[in-house]
């Protein structure tokens, strides 16, 4: 909490100083036309200054540490702090106005919104979607790079009713698969994650007969079993593990572990950046938002071909108006860059995840050329 | 030890009287100062510790039931404070007692063989590997643990539990990973042996020589000698040195971690994973995702480990004070 004050108090002060140096060269420019790779970005890249904070989903850490590394580079003068705190840290931040942006593994609710309006000018916040990760079943049987899982038979796996890998389940869906005798150990998070949270969403809205649990952050505790902490515990234990299994951030995925395809409508969908991306695009936004909240309700159940409906969709929390001149300049600016074809190739290859597709950029770089400031 | 000192006190207070230097005195006075400052520091710092703990734990202990499940992340099969804290408490003593009860009788023998059995020049080298151990990193044994230590034993947990389930008729489950309470301990073990060796051995070291020979004079064997003369000497200063290591094992966060699959549980299975975890290592792996509630919640746990921590140090207390009469000092 102290944390943030501090961090807003720095964004006031460094605000200050940026509006006094706006009010001097900006008499010629609209920031309102601030467009990422056109010539006012360079005129815009010369007059952003200041310290600007963000703050929430841990997911979007190591993206966000190249993004600020890019992004600083072009603009010398521009200091970002984004504290990695959980997305719940950062829907505070920003309903409380303490920071310019936040990060959240999920999209605002309505009432969310609402609570908004009083830093976020009336029409509150929007999320727009800047980083899909595939989540990868994997697990280490030696000789099996890939088999073919229903929604049903992960749900067993990771509810602990599959108890070894030659079960006839498995076995229906990979007639050419030579399958051990090995024990099943399913291995998840034992930590609050974005990635649980997806995952359990995805069991609960395609197997809803066998994993009866409600979407959540933190695993089902009755389930028990094998866990670690965080993406690199999980796969760490993986791999030293004959027959475990896990759920993790495809990225993590090394050598020697195999992977599930997913099946999906009629089809088994291996997990790739561009299947990841195709499930966002086939899900529908929430109803009864402003036309640039661009809140998906994934949709894990989609028949759409080539989609690999396991993914976690992390959203940059934006306000609709900011009072601020400087602070709104520079959110146009930082997640229009982010959201960017170049943008998302950094966070691709630093971060592994998957680039959103170019219709979903245009639509968030319309989102946020319809930011207001002032 | 009281007694020893006052013959010198009067011999101190007289060329105090005699000089009446104002610098002398003056510099006393500041040093008391001084040192009375760093001992109401200390308390301060405590009393601020328990303060903070109190206050930010309390939003906690009034919250009800719907709001600790929701906002607190109170798994949803607890429902009151009390039973979330409940096994956790249980997980973190279940751990450091099982590393307490294999760590004392091996650190007692090596600070034997060190302070009694050992040549002058290996007993040495031990001790300087014994302190070595100690200024490793936690995380550094909860690596070992990870990636070496749960392998090799998860294998031979698995073997113990078919063995004593074939032949008592028990349940023993075991994790073929190793990630269980009970590999938990043992690296917990390791990390308390050297303190306990370095106290244990000090305290041995310091039995009268008149009392040890005495005993081989009488025609005692070495390890009778020990048994009668060092050991009864020594038994104050070894439970004062296991109480020390049980508060590190209370407390040790990192390696328990990254070894142990968490899970909250009244359960003695301890070679099962997903069983236990203790209150330090909970706090670590909840508190990066939570805030409000869910805060106060895992401040409310420290609380927890808090009391149980002075609990301990005062038991020890106790119980060295109560054996003191009998050891071999006087």
């Amino acid at each position: 909490m102290e944390r943030h004050v501090k961090l807003s108090r720095f964004t006031r002060a460094g605000s200050a100083v940026t509006v006094g140096v706006l009010a001097l060269t900006l008499a010629a420019c609209n920031p309102d036309a601030a467009e990422p790779g056109t010539e006012t970005s360079e005129s815009a890249a010369a007059e952003l200054t200041g310290e600007f904070a963000g703050a929430g989903a841990s997911s979007q850490e190591s993206a966000m540490a190249a993004w600020t590394a890019t992004f600083g580079a072009q603009h010398p003068d521009v200091t970002i702090n984004y504290a990695a705190d959980g997305s719940g840290a950062g829907r505070e931040a920003i309903t409380a106005g303490t920071v310019a942006w936040a990060g959240s593994d999920r999209a605002l609710k309505d009432e969310e919104i609402t609570e908004t309006a009083e830093y976020c000018g009336p029409d509150g916040a929007w999320s727009l979607p800047v980083y899909v990760s595939p989540i990868a079943v994997a697990f280490n049987l030696p000789g099996v790079e890939t088999l073919n899982l229903t929604p049903d038979t992960v749900a067993k796996i990771f509810a602990g009713t599959i108890k070894t890998w030659n079960d006839p389940a498995i076995a229906a869906d990979n007639p050419d698969a030579t399958l051990p005798t090995t024990a099943v150990v399913p291995v998840h998070r034992s930590d609050d994650s974005g990635t649980t949270e997806n995952f359990t969403d995805y069991l609960a809205a395609t197997a809803p007969d066998v994993w009866t649990w409600e979407p959540d952050g933190v695993f089902p505790e009755d389930i028990g079993g094998e866990s670690a902490g965080q993406s690199s515990g999980v796969i760490g234990v993986v791999e030293s593990t004959e027959g475990a299994v896990t759920y993790v951030d495809a990225s993590k995925v090394g050598a020697g572990i195999g992977t599930a395809a997913i099946k999906v409508g009629e089809e088994f969908v291996a997990y790739t950046p561009e299947a990841a991306a195709a499930a966002v695009d086939a899900s529908p936004l929430a109803e009864g938002r402003h036309e640039h909240d661009l809140s998906y309700e994934i949709d894990r159940t989609t028949t759409a071909s080539g989609a690999y409906p396991i993914v976690l969709v992390s959203y940059a929390l934006v306000c609709s108006n900011y009072s601020d001149e400087a602070t709104g300049t520079f959110v146009k600016e930082f997640v229009g860059y982010i959201a960017s074809a170049e943008g998302q190739e950094v966070s691709a290859s630093e971060a592994g995840s998957a680039p959103i597709s170019s219709d979903l950029q245009g639509k968030v770089a319309a989102a946020l050329e319809a930011i207001t400031v002032g | 030890m009281t007694t020893t000192d006052s013959p010198p006190a009067p011999a101190a207070v007289r060329p105090r009287q005699r000089r009446s230097g104002d610098t002398e005195r003056g510099f006393s006075r500041v040093f008391r100062w001084i040192s009375t400052g760093a001992g109401a520091l200390l308390l301060g710092v405590l009393a601020a510790v328990a303060l903070f703990l109190i206050v930010r734990a309390f939003p906690a202990f009034t919250a009800g039931a719907e709001q600790l499940h929701d906002a607190g992340k109170v798994p949803g099969s607890f429902g009151s404070l009390l039973g979330y804290v409940g096994p956790l408490v249980f997980g973190t003593l279940l751990a450091s007692v099982l590393a307490l009860v294999v760590a004392t009788p091996i650190s007692v023998g090596i600070a034997l063989f060190i302070s009694h059995y050992a040549p002058r020049r290996l007993a040495s080298i031990i001790g300087y590997v014994v302190d070595l151990l100690a200024a490793i990193p936690s995380v550094v044994f909860g690596l070992w643990g990870v990636y070496v230590f749960s392998g090799l034993v998860g294998d031979l947990w698995v073997w113990f539990a078919d063995v004593l389930n074939l032949i008592l008729g028990a349940n023993v489950e075991a994790s073929p990973t190793g990630r269980s309470l009970a590999t938990a301990s043992l690296v917990l073990a390791v990390m308390i042996l050297p303190i306990i060796t370095a106290v244990s051995r000090e305290v041995f070291l310091q039995t009268p020589k008149l009392h040890e020979e005495a005993a081989l004079a009488l025609g005692a064997t070495r390890w009778e000698m020990i048994r009668t003369a060092v050991l009864p000497f020594g038994r104050s200063g070894v439970i004062s040195a296991a109480m020390l290591g049980l508060g590190r094992a209370l407390g040790e966060t990192m390696a328990v971690l990254m070894i142990l699959s968490p899970g909250l549980s009244y359960s003695f299975q301890i070679f099962d994973s997903g069983r236990h975890t203790t209150i330090a290592a909970n706090i670590a792996s909840r508190f990066p995702e939570a805030n409000g509630l869910a805060i106060d919640v895992l401040i409310a746990t420290g609380l927890a480990l808090f009391v149980i921590t002075l609990a301990v140090n005062m038991l020890a207390r106790w119980i060295v004070a109560r054996r003191k009469e009998f050891s071999g000092a006087n």
